[in-house]
């Protein structure tokens, strides 16, 4: 049988598209919202990065940062990041679900527990900022044997050497991070140079699914559109801060930008 | 667990940084890799590098100012009772506090990979100001990030950061202190690392940073390994090293000399803060049990919540204010060479006080904690037992707060 992901990226491209990703950080704003936001935006995205939000965060620009607060405020538990999955995983037209923090909460949850509530709670796939190759080795192969994909990061930063090394040891899916920049900085490099990265990447083995990141915004997405696949985090997040701010739906809000967002690449 | 001997603690790591199987190590983002991968290489090759060794001697010597003073405390000792009093008058060093060693270095290595940027994180303000110091030495620009609410309470030394140039960048996000100023820098660092060097302010942070710390703050104990032989001819039967513990910078660099010692002959005591005396919040993960976790790239005990959610501290010294702890006093813990106990807001405060009565030594809230710690053992103990206090910094940043928690003008 084909994984999720795999079958994601495989539908998108009989379209003739890149997938879409998004990124949003679990709670935020509530429990209930957050969720309502993955149903809501589920039927225009292809794969949904969670965030499990963590109070230090040393990766995430201001917006993120933002929503990891205002979830963290409310009360979110891990335990309740488990249940939002697992409430969206059993909701029609729901998507394949990527789990992505930080390394810390899974160390206190333990791994093994960890991966274990990820399986029942129908999660496909994780991502751990600050757990790089070859440290992570262990822990991928621990996902691995539960099916779960552990997403590699590979950065413009990242040499040739490392990049063939991390790529063999890869599963399902990549993620090239567009920039040196934390989530959501401008676009500092032209999508040409993006683009250029990415080829290196995809010509070391060019069946892996590539996704870009970092950086991408309703400005910037077509310009991409090459890819095998796109993730928008922090243009969400800071959407959803500008409703609260404006008092408006930020789950009607999120959905049209979502739509818009797939129009681009469709 | 064990210490191996005749090795510096700061090389007792394995392949993967890890002291003790699981204190340190490198949980860093991706794009960080490289960065450090340079910086590990580099550092490697300069510390055996022989015309190197000799720059930072020469800048030790004639900008820092080694060695520092070791002097006896003659009337605290006598109105105490009981052991000698002895301090290591750090805070001698050119910018009052043994920061100044770990920013030297730094600025020498930033300097020599070329980068001409250099940022670090600060508490006290004091590890931004060597920074700031030895960038306008050096010739680079600086930039310091720093809690908006330490920059409230040191304003001395934001002053002295501004007057060497540097840009203070104020941090607002959390708690507003060193923990949320660390986190900053690191993210600044993730943007601009192809240009740019990051000064790690203590032995905290992913491995190179906690050896390149070790390596320039050691030069304490070098300099007070040789002030013991010639003050007592040999090394006293009994000698307790006491230090205070943030990140445990000075404290590393005071007792690396000494480490190979048995316990019984040179005890290692670390002082953490443990925060006002009623209140639940400290900064003392190692004497007041905190669990394993990950804090800005390394394992180390950290103060955190059973989700692993980083807590808030709190001290009177902005220094100690820190919910980690490097993973290198995580191993001494461990392997029980040194031993770890902390000291309220209230205790260093007194220890101040009583300090400041005797001698002519002004320690900042810092070493005061450590200060608090050698007076309350002090008659328990007999003559012989030789007392020395890391006086690693200088209590004019903490003028404001002093004024007002002792209506005291110094």
């Amino acid at each position: 049988m084909i994984n999720p992901i795999n079958l994601a990226f495989k539908n998108a491209k009989e379209k003739k598209r890149p997938a879409l990703l998004t990124y949003t950080v679990a709670g935020d704003n509530t429990k209930k919202k957050s969720l309502e936001i993955l149903k809501s935006i589920s039927k225009d995205v292809d794969i949904c990065e969670v965030g499990f939000p963590h109070n230090t965060p040393i990766a995430d620009g201001g917006q993120i940062q933002t929503s990891a607060y205002r979830a963290l405020k409310n009360g979110l538990k891990i335990s309740d990041v488990f249940q939002i999955v697992r409430d969206f995983r059993k909701s029609k037209n729901s998507k394949p679900v990527i789990l992505m923090g930080y390394y810390n909460m899974i160390y206190q949850y333990g791994e093994n527990n960890f991966i274990k509530k990820c399986k029942s709670s129908g999660v496909n796939g994780l991502i751990v900022v600050d757990l790089p190759w070859p440290e992570n080795k262990e822990f991928a192969k621990k996902c691995k044997a539960k099916t779960i994909s552990f997403v590699q990061l590979l950065s413009p930063t990242t040499s040739k050497e490392r990049l063939k090394n991390i790529i063999k040891d890869s599963h399902d899916m990549i993620y090239y991070i567009s920039m040196l920049s934390t989530t959501g900085g401008k676009l500092k490099v032209s999508p040409k140079q993006i683009l250029n990265n990415y080829n290196k990447i995809k010509k070391i083995d060019p069946k892996k699914n590539c996704v870009i990141g970092f950086g991408i915004t309703e400005k910037t997405i077509a310009k991409l559109r090459s890819a095998d696949g796109l993730v928008v985090g922090s243009a969400i997040c800071n959407e959803i801060t500008r409703s609260l701010n404006n008092r408006q739906n930020p789950v009607t809000n999120v959905s049209k930008l979502v739509a818009k967002l797939r129009n681009k690449i469709s | 667990m064990k210490l191996k001997k005749k090795i510096p603690l700061i090389d007792q790591h394995d392949k993967f940084g890890f002291w003790g199987g699981k204190f340190g190590g490198s949980y860093i983002p991706e794009t960080l890799k490289k960065p450090i991968d340079d910086l590990t290489k580099e550092f490697s090759k300069l510390r055996n590098n022989k015309s190197f060794i000799k720059k930072r001697d020469f800048y030790f010597n004639n900008y820092i100012g080694a060695p520092t003073r070791f002097i006896k405390l003659e009337n605290l000792s006598k109105h105490l009772g009981g052991a000698q009093i002895w301090a290591k008058v750090v805070s001698d060093a050119n910018g009052g506090a043994h920061k100044i060693y770990n920013a030297t270095v730094h600025a020498l290595l930033c300097k020599n990979m070329g980068k001409k940027y250099i940022v670090g994180d600060t508490g006290a303000g004091y590890a931004g100001k060597m920074l700031s110091m030895a960038a306008k030495k050096f010739g680079l620009k600086c930039k310091i990030f720093m809690g908006a609410k330490d920059i409230k309470r040191q304003k001395p030394n934001c002053d002295a950061m501004k007057k060497n140039g540097a840009e203070i960048v104020p941090v607002t996000t959390g708690s507003q202190t060193l923990v949320d100023a660390v986190s900053e820098c690191m993210r600044y660092w993730v943007s601009n690392c192809d240009t740019t060097h990051m000064c790690v302010g203590s032995t905290v942070g992913p491995n190179i940073f906690v050896k390149i710390c070790g390596w320039s703050t050691a030069q304490i104990s070098r300099e007070l390994k040789r002030q013991i032989k010639t003050q007592f001819k040999k090394i006293p039967k009994k000698i307790k090293l006491i230090n205070c513990v943030g990140g445990g910078s000075s404290a590393y660099g005071f007792w690396s000399e000494f480490v190979d010692f048995p316990k019984s002959q040179i005890e290692l005591i670390g002082v953490e803060a443990g925060g006002p005396k009623n209140s639940k919040l400290h900064a003392a993960p190692l004497s007041r049990g905190a669990k394993l976790g990950v804090l800005h790239g390394a394992a180390s005990y950290v103060c955190q919540n059973n989700e692993g959610q980083i807590n808030e501290t709190e001290s009177i010294s902005a220094g100690l204010d820190y919910p980690g702890v490097s993973p290198i006093h995580c191993f001494l813990k461990d392997t029980k060479r040194a031993r770890y106990t902390y000291a309220t807001d209230e205790d260093a405060l007194n220890a101040y006080k009583l300090v400041t009565k005797f001698e002519k030594l002004n320690p900042s809230l810092e070493p005061s904690h450590a200060f608090a710690e050698a007076i309350r053992i002090c008659p328990m103990l007999n003559k012989d037992t030789v007392i020395i206090v890391n006086s690693c910094g200088d209590a004019k940043k903490d003028r404001d707060i002093l004024k007002r928690r002792l209506g005291k003008r110094i």
